[in-house]
């Protein structure tokens, strides 16, 4: 600083920073350093380091930088600080407890489903959900969908904001400039403006597209997802004369048909609850229905199948016809002609179970399948009795959705489009290839607007993207499977700059066109007036309307009379919701009119609308639609293809979430991917997978490198794939599945996104390159191998029991006959240390214990992903999959048994930490990081825990799991925020398991304490146990006699895994029953032998000689 | 003169061949340390050695920094190469202990020659092994100090019923006696070393390590009582090293590790490894470094002898795992049989497993075959390569089909898995190499009492005669 030049400058400096605002001071600074000014007087300053000056920030700049700062901050001297004001809760919000959860009722639509649920939530921040006890359609229970919608709304690669051709911009200037567009388009009613939307049942959007139709009648308002229902409400039609939606009451069913349905993947968990409450054997009720599935690719319906029958897609129609006329359907005739046994003894017990039977026909099925099972339905007595019809939820449905998105790309093709707003979806991913919604037609279609969470393939070729809200962040209804309306309040404030679906379509409006979707959604339930209903009658009638009867028995869910406590799961609804709107329900409960303010707070509190399902439609089916001919999609190549939604990422649209990647396919445990599926037999005639082990009942072929790259063992053909004529751009990976009928390839949706984020771009094939408007689901075509094999990542590469006694599966009346010929003997007796010595400490305090009822489980991995979401378990990707290193502490084993090319089952077992009581994982801990508590948890010390692994190799169960690497993000904000606060977080080298949700457990019996008295059962409630749609998880003290699971445990279905090991296992199951029809042809009489020992001999029997 | 020639023979049977003294013998082996240039060929293999331990550093600090999941180690096999590898040197281990221990309690002579430099390796084999338990471990800067048994803050102790601390422990002693074993055994060499060097540094580390020896009869005392104290300690610690190490396996329930068989049948495992090791190592040894006279061909038909005996213990040991296997009637443990044998994935282990260690060695009961250097040391390899494939067949093959079929999944390495393997053989090497320059590789004292002048009973020489003998060669050194 000598010269006097470089003086002039550096006071010139000075004097710039100084002459501006004081209280910008830092951010002056650091705007100055970038003028060019700065940098000519620090290159001359420095003039050799001026190059480094410009890279970055290294070590040396950081301290050259400090000293700078500092020198011009002594020269500016003393600044007064900006004043910062601290504002600490002086009225501290109501209900708000720092610390402690809250709870709120919310609903996430999927398909124009609604399901009903609570978001936990922690000072502001969601981070578990669970499902709505008072609502219709999840009574307590979650699907994966809602468990993964937490992380979906985290998603840090969710659209952030407005773009205008993918440059940001303002929501204001987005509003001004489709506004000047929609004046345009006032002229001539709205010609040229279409709306594509996917299934909407929200009264408030119907609400407001009707209000648009007046504004705009000219405007089209298009609804189209890839899973629909179509044939649902074509196959009414031909049935009835006009659609409707059919309700099933599966709980008042003794014998259920599924044509291809599959009831149990999805997002009804209303379904899998009723078929559990019907399959549930108690000391009460001694008879279970009975389930046959005849379906086309192996499905979780058809896994948990009494009786199952594998046909082609081909065949539905005809095989359909052929029941109808066993059933004694007027006018039905087949010519279907193989497995006349099978079809006439299952027909003859629907016939014999009149009025409490019923055929649910698949929504991928054919009309004519949907209206013969309505014939059906009616021949057999069932109509009003287990199943109802009632108006469709979502209008325009005497149009197809695929007749919907034809008439729009024939507008677009044809040039009639001026204005094509697109609310939801992904249309140019997922319409069929004949009607692709393609950049082509994108750049046809005039102003093209977008609402998505994601910037995603449709965004990316519209002029405006506008980052929609997530269902936690924002206001809106929906209606549940049988109507009830659902309110959907937000958790968080919007996490991006988000609008919902409401806000967007309240642009169009000349009026109040700037309205918040509270505002919109409160109008008009202000305008339909909410009913008002007392808690109780609303509940009785909603049972009678929309569930009569239903959950009349108890159910673990139901909620004791007697609870006035705050329960985490069980009294959640009781919870107050600190929002103004809310108020205690005691209150509203009151007498007296009420004003819709009042209405309107239970109904959001209670996240459903009292008495807002539909009535049920009296209709008659005729049969005059027989001598319809069936459309079917045009034949060519020799396999027949099914398409079919996938279980985890659904039509992709969870393309992005982490949890459902790595959510193991229920039936063949595939992650991160979508493979062909492949009958056995189909797969060696073709030689697919040659390598493949027949007796591990797996879909790849084996494999080991002794130089692992990829890891895996699973290596799968890749074929190219021909549907209809079109042929897939990726390559296929097969799978061999058993179950699957011969010659019959399925293909699952949802792959091969080029747009979904990071966690989901590039992953599998895309089906609808494919798909085709006229073969929706199944069509024609052939595979041809490439010669190539890829890795799959597949978390259970075994499926054969070996003949182990691991998952017990029983023939009813065989169970009836001999009821202890599954007793186990305890071996701990035998053991060098006196039993009861040890026991003493744990008889003073609980002694928690859990059941799982396998004959209950249905496999839908909700309860995987409750767990996950639950206790902060991390995603660890395909790789580590392939290496099989997945995190999940609870998994569900899958077996098959009997012939690979005619197998029972898979059958399912949800496997946890069983909390040994003398657990081989804690003796060979060598640091005691894994220790029993008191009240008999085998708890795990992350803190402690070394990481030498020697607990899961002695753990016979492998419910443990290691942090191989550091698998837990910890940089990213979102997922800070989304983490439970209440469980740690592990880091890498340290084993984690199943604690049981000792947390929840310590929640309750802190609140007990306070209490003084006990924790009551039924009070703390796992994740997995709270998610479980079938309620085959119990929970409870043992040393309480009057508690469930001690009831439980005293059932003869009850067993231990792996009793002879002698690690008396905390954990227990509940043998599954198989109701077979004897007449069946496909009957298997249980073992003979089996029973031999039924009186038990004490002295001898080792357990696991049962079955 | 012949008959004493016979019976020299007969005593001791070509332990020492040629025709040496006292002076010759000290002249021989200390020159190879003190006056010979170190030979072009020991730059060539201490370099080769020395890369492929960097090989190792890497490695461990890509180790460190990434954790254990850059190798194949996976949910059922949780572990794999680390404890295999640490199984196998510490089996290596066992013969140099053996050999000084136990054979010096039997007043076997023909250990003498053998014994520094199987000692040496049992204590770099030991330092290879000790490496993996620590390494192994998900976070090794806490398994550090938390596995050791010390007043803490914390009031936590390890869990004592854990094999794995039972590991600790019986390595750490293991390895601390048979250092001092071995550093006991080299102090009057030292001395020796001390007393010829001419460069006078090394006469100061020399000088150093001898701790003021002078080879007074009060000297030779203290030294004989302490050697054998630590003889005494080393033995029982021969056999519970390893038999600690297969409590690892054999406390823990898993079918295949569950055995009672375990302790005795890894010892003759670790006797069996161990000798083939030392073979490996003294057949190129003797030859470039031209020690025949000392170790003798009648060592390697003993050493053969040893390894054929343990090695059919060891083959005894398969038998009976598979006929327990069966015996026990328990399915999990049929089955594991069976899959370890032919039904497995890795069935090729096992049989690989039976060609190296059971076929292989059948060859040494024939003269032929134990007469010649070549084939004892490409049997010796092989024995090495399956008594590695032991511990993989035993660790894996069990790990990977336990209990419950749905857990059950396929273990491969990863190159990690190969690197840190490969560079312990590195390590174990340059610690060899430097040792073989810098140490006298057999044990001068040792062998000088081998000669017919050390024998107080010989015809031809009385006790005097013998003790003038013995000081005129301490004078001339």
């Amino acid at each position: 600083m000598s010269s006097p030049a470089s003086k002039t400058n550096f006071a010139s400096i000075r004097d710039s920073i100084l002459s501006q605002n004081g209280k910008e001071y830092w951010r002056s600074l650091e705007e100055q350093a970038d003028t060019p000014e700065f940098r000519k007087f620090i290159s001359e300053e420095y003039p050799h380091e001026i190059e480094e000056w410009d890279s970055g920030l290294s070590r040396r700049n950081f301290v050259k930088v400090m000293g700078a700062s500092l020198a011009l901050a002594g020269l500016s001297g003393c600044v007064i600080q900006p004043p910062e004001k601290i504002v600490p809760y002086v009225k501290p919000v109501e209900g708000m407890l720092p610390g402690t959860a809250n709870f709120f009722a919310t609903a996430m639509s999927v398909g124009g489903v609604a399901t009903g649920l609570l978001a936990k939530s922690y000072e502001g921040r969601p981070v578990k959900i669970e499902g709505n006890p008072d609502h219709p359609g999840s009574r307590g229970a979650t699907d994966i969908f809602a468990q993964a919608s937490l992380l979906g709304m985290y998603d840090p690669d969710r659209s952030q904001e407005t773009t205008f051709r993918g440059n940001p911009k303002t929501w204001e200037s987005f509003m001004t400039e489709v506004r000047a567009s929609i004046e345009q388009n006032r002229a001539d009613g709205g010609a040229g403006v279409r709306f594509l939307t996917e299934t909407v049942t929200s009264p408030t959007l119907i609400d407001q597209f009707a209000k648009i139709k007046t504004e705009f009648p000219n405007s089209k308002w298009v609804q189209y997802e890839p899973v629909n229902q179509d044939n649902v409400f074509a196959g009414t039609k031909m049935a009835f004369g006009a659609p409707a939606q059919p309700i099933y009451k599966l709980e008042k069913a003794e014998r259920i048909l599924s044509l291809d349905a599959d009831i149990f993947s999805g997002f009804n968990v209303a379904y899998i609850k009723d078929f559990a409450a019907g399959r549930a054997l108690t000391e009460e009720k001694k008879d279970i229905n009975r389930l046959y599935a005849i379906e086309t690719t192996i499905t979780l319906t058809g896994a948990k199948a009494d009786h199952r029958l594998a046909v082609k897609p081909s065949q539905m129609g005809e095989v359909a016809k052929a029941v109808a006329k066993a059933v004694g359907v007027a006018g039905a005739t087949s010519a279907y002609t193989e497995n006349s046994a099978w079809i006439a003894a299952m027909a003859k017990d629907l016939v014999e179970h009149k009025g409490k039977s019923v055929v649910v026909p698949g929504n991928n099925q054919p009309p004519i399948v949907h209206a013969l099972a309505h014939a059906m339905n009616s021949a057999l007595g069932n109509i009003g009795e287990t199943v109802v019809y009632a108006e469709p939820m979502s209008p325009g449905t005497d149009k197809t959705q695929v007749e919907q998105l034809r008439e729009l790309i024939g507008d677009i093709d044809a040039g009639r489009v001026k204005m094509l707003v697109i609310l939801g979806g992904n249309p140019v991913y997922n319409t069929p290839a004949d009607l692709k919604l393609n950049a082509e037609r994108m750049k046809k279609a005039g102003t093209t607007v977008h609402l998505g969470q994601h910037f995603d393939e449709t965004a990316e070729h519209c002029y405006w993207h506008v980052a929609e809200k997530h269902f936690l962040e924002s206001w809106s209804d929906g209606r549940a499977y049988d109507g009830t309306v659902s309110l959907v309040q937000p958790l968080i404030a919007p996490l991006y700059d988000g609008k919902s679906i409401h806000e967007v379509v309240q642009l169009f409006f000349k009026e109040g066109f700037d309205k918040k979707d509270h505002d919109i959604v409160k109008e008009y339930w202000q305008k339909a007036d909410i009913k008002s209903a007392s808690p109780v009658a609303a509940k009785v009638e909603n049972k009678t309307e929309a569930k009569p009867a239903a959950s009349a028995e108890a159910k673990p869910e139901t909620k004791p009379e007697t609870a006035a406590v705050t329960t985490p799961v069980a009294e959640v609804a009781k919870k107050e919701a600190p929002k103004p709107e809310a108020t205690p329900a005691a209150a509203v409960a009151g007498a007296a009119p009420k004003s819709f303010e009042d209405n309107w707070r239970k109904a959001v509190h209670d996240g459903v609308v009292p008495n807002s399902a539909p009535a049920a439609k009296t209709l008659t089916a005729t049969t005059a639609f027989m001598s319809q001919p069936e459309a079917k999609p045009a034949a060519g190549g020799s396999l027949e293809i099914s398409i079919l939604p996938d279980p985890s990422v659904y039509d992709g649209r969870f393309a992005n979430n982490g949890w459902l990647q790595e959510l193991p396919n229920p039936l063949n445990k595939v992650t991160w991917e979508n493979v062909a599926l492949i009958s056995p037999r189909t797969a060696k005639k073709l030689g697919i997978n040659l390598n493949n082990d027949e007796r591990e009942y797996v879909g790849g072929s084996q494999g080991a490198s002794f130089i692992n790259t990829k890891g895996g063992n699973q290596f799968s053909d890749l074929v190219t794939l021909k549907y209809q004529g079109g042929e897939i751009q990726k390559p296929v990976p097969m799978w061999i599945a058993p179950g699957q009928p011969d010659d019959v390839v399925t293909i699952h949706m949802g792959y091969g996104r080029t747009r979904a984020g990071k966690v989901g771009t590039g992953l599998g094939y895309s089906a609808f390159d494919v798909m085709r408007s006229d073969a929706m689901n199944y069509g024609f075509g052939e595979i041809a191998k490439k010669g190539e094999t890829t890795t799959v990542a597949s978390t259970q590469i075994h499926f054969n029991m070996e003949g182990r006694d691991l998952l017990r599966v029983w023939d009813l009346e065989d169970y009836k006959a001999h009821p202890d010929m599954g007793h186990q003997h305890d071996e701990y007796p035998k053991s060098m240390y006196p039993y009861e010595q040890h026991q003493a400490v744990y008889n003073e305090n609980y002694k928690w214990a859990m059941s799982i009822d396998l004959n209950s489980c249905v496999g839908c991995n909700a309860c995987v992903l409750a767990c996950q979401s639950e206790n902060n378990i991390p995603v660890v990707g395909k790789e580590q999959v392939n290496r099989s290193r997945e995190m999940n502490w609870l998994r569900v084993d899958a077996y098959y048994s009997g012939d690979i090319n005619d197998p029972e089952g898979p059958h399912f077992q949800p496997v946890l930490c069983m909390q040994c009581e003398q657990a081989p994982c804690e003796v060979v801990c060598p640091v005691h990081a894994t220790v029993h508590s008191a009240e008999g948890l085998n708890d795990m010390v992350y803190n402690r825990c070394v990481g030498t692994r020697y607990c899961s190799n002695n753990c016979p169960y492998k419910v443990r799991r290691f942090n191989f690497l550091l698998y837990q993000d910890w940089n990213t904000p979102q997922y800070k925020l989304m983490r439970n606060p209440e469980v740690s977080i592990r880091s890498r080298g340290v084993m984690e398991k199943c604690t049981f949700c000792t947390q929840r457990i310590s929640a309750a019996r802190i609140e007990a304490e306070k209490d003084g008295r006990k924790v009551r059962d039924g009070e703390v409630v796992t994740a997995c146990q709270s998610a479980c749609p079938t309620g085959a998880i119990v929970f409870g003290d043992l040393h309480d006699p009057a508690s469930k699971i001690a009831k439980v445990k005293k059932d003869h279905r009850d067993y231990k895994l792996l009793n002879e090991l002698n690690t008396q296992p905390r954990t227990t199951y509940m043998s599954s029953l198989k109701n077979q029809n004897k007449e069946m042809p496909d009957y298997k009489a249980p073992a003979p032998q089996k029973h031999a020992a039924a009186p038990i001999a004490d002295t001898k029997k080792t357990g696991g000689e049962g079955h | 003169m012949q008959d004493a020639k016979d019976l020299k023979q007969k005593l001791h049977p070509s332990m020492l061949d040629g025709d040496h003294d006292y002076a010759s013998v000290t002249d021989k082996i200390s020159d190879i340390t003190l006056k010979k240039r170190t030979p072009f060929g020991w730059f060539i293999g201490f370099g080769l050695a020395f890369m492929v331990a960097q090989l190792l550093m890497f490695s461990v600090i890509w180790l460190l920094a990434n954790g254990i999941g850059i190798w194949g180690n996976n949910q059922p096999v949780g572990w794999a190469f680390d404890i295999i590898n640490f199984v196998w040197w510490i089996g290596i281990g066992h013969a140099g202990t053996l050999i000084s221990a136990i054979l010096l309690l039997m007043n076997q002579k023909w250990r003498t020659s053998i014994n520094r430099f199987a000692e040496a390796m049992t204590l770099f084999a030991v330092a290879c092994a000790a490496m993996f338990p620590l390494l192994h471990t998900g976070r090794p800067w806490l398994a550090a100090y938390w596995l050791f048994p010390y007043p803490n803050t914390m009031g936590i102790w390890p869990n004592f019923r854990s094999p794995l601390i039972w590991d600790v422990f019986a390595v750490s002693t293991y390895a601390t006696v048979s250092a001092l074993f071995w550093y006991v055994g080299l102090i009057p060499d030292f001395a020796t070393l001390r007393d010829r060097a001419k460069n006078k540094y090394f006469k100061f580390v020399y000088a150093a390590l001898s701790w003021g020896w002078r080879g007074s009869a009060r000297h030779w005392h203290r030294y004989e009582i302490t050697y054998l104290i630590l003889a005494g300690l080393s033995t029982p610690l021969v056999l519970s090293v390893h038999s600690i190490v297969s409590f690892d396996f054999s406390v823990s329930q898993v079918p295949g590790w569950h055995a009672t068989i375990f302790p005795p049948y890894f010892v003759a495992g670790a006797v069996f490894a161990g000798f083939a090791m030392v073979l490996i190592l003294c057949i190129p040894l003797r030859r470039w470094y031209r020690m025949q006279d000392f170790i003798t061909h009648q060592h390697l038909v003993y050493m053969a002898k040893v390894m054929l005996a343990t090695g059919l213990i060891v083959c005894y040991g398969y038998a009976m795992e598979a006929f327990f296997g069966w015996y026990s009637a328990s399915q999990y443990e049929v089955f594991m049989v069976k899959n370890r044998i032919w039904e497995g994935p890795y069935w090729w282990s096992y049989w690989l497993l039976i060609f190296c260690n059971g076929a292989s060695i059948q060859l040494l009961w024939f003269e032929r075959f134990r007469n010649s250097e070549f084939w004892l040391f490409t049997i010796s390899i092989i024995v090495s390569v399956g008594m590695w494939l032991e511990r993989f067949v035993i660790i894996v093959t069990s790990l990977h089909r336990d209990f419950l079929p749905s857990s059950w999944a396929m273990y491969s390495p990863t190159m990690f898995d190969w690197s840190m393997f490969i560079g312990t053989i590195g390590l174990f090497f340059t610690l060899l190499f430097l040792f073989v320059r810098f140490v006298p590789i057999i044990s001068i004292f040792e062998v000088r009492t081998l000669l017919p002048e050390a024998h107080e009973h010989g015809h031809h020489q009385d006790f005097e005669e013998k003790v003038n003998t013995v000081q005129e060669s301490d004078d001339k050194a």
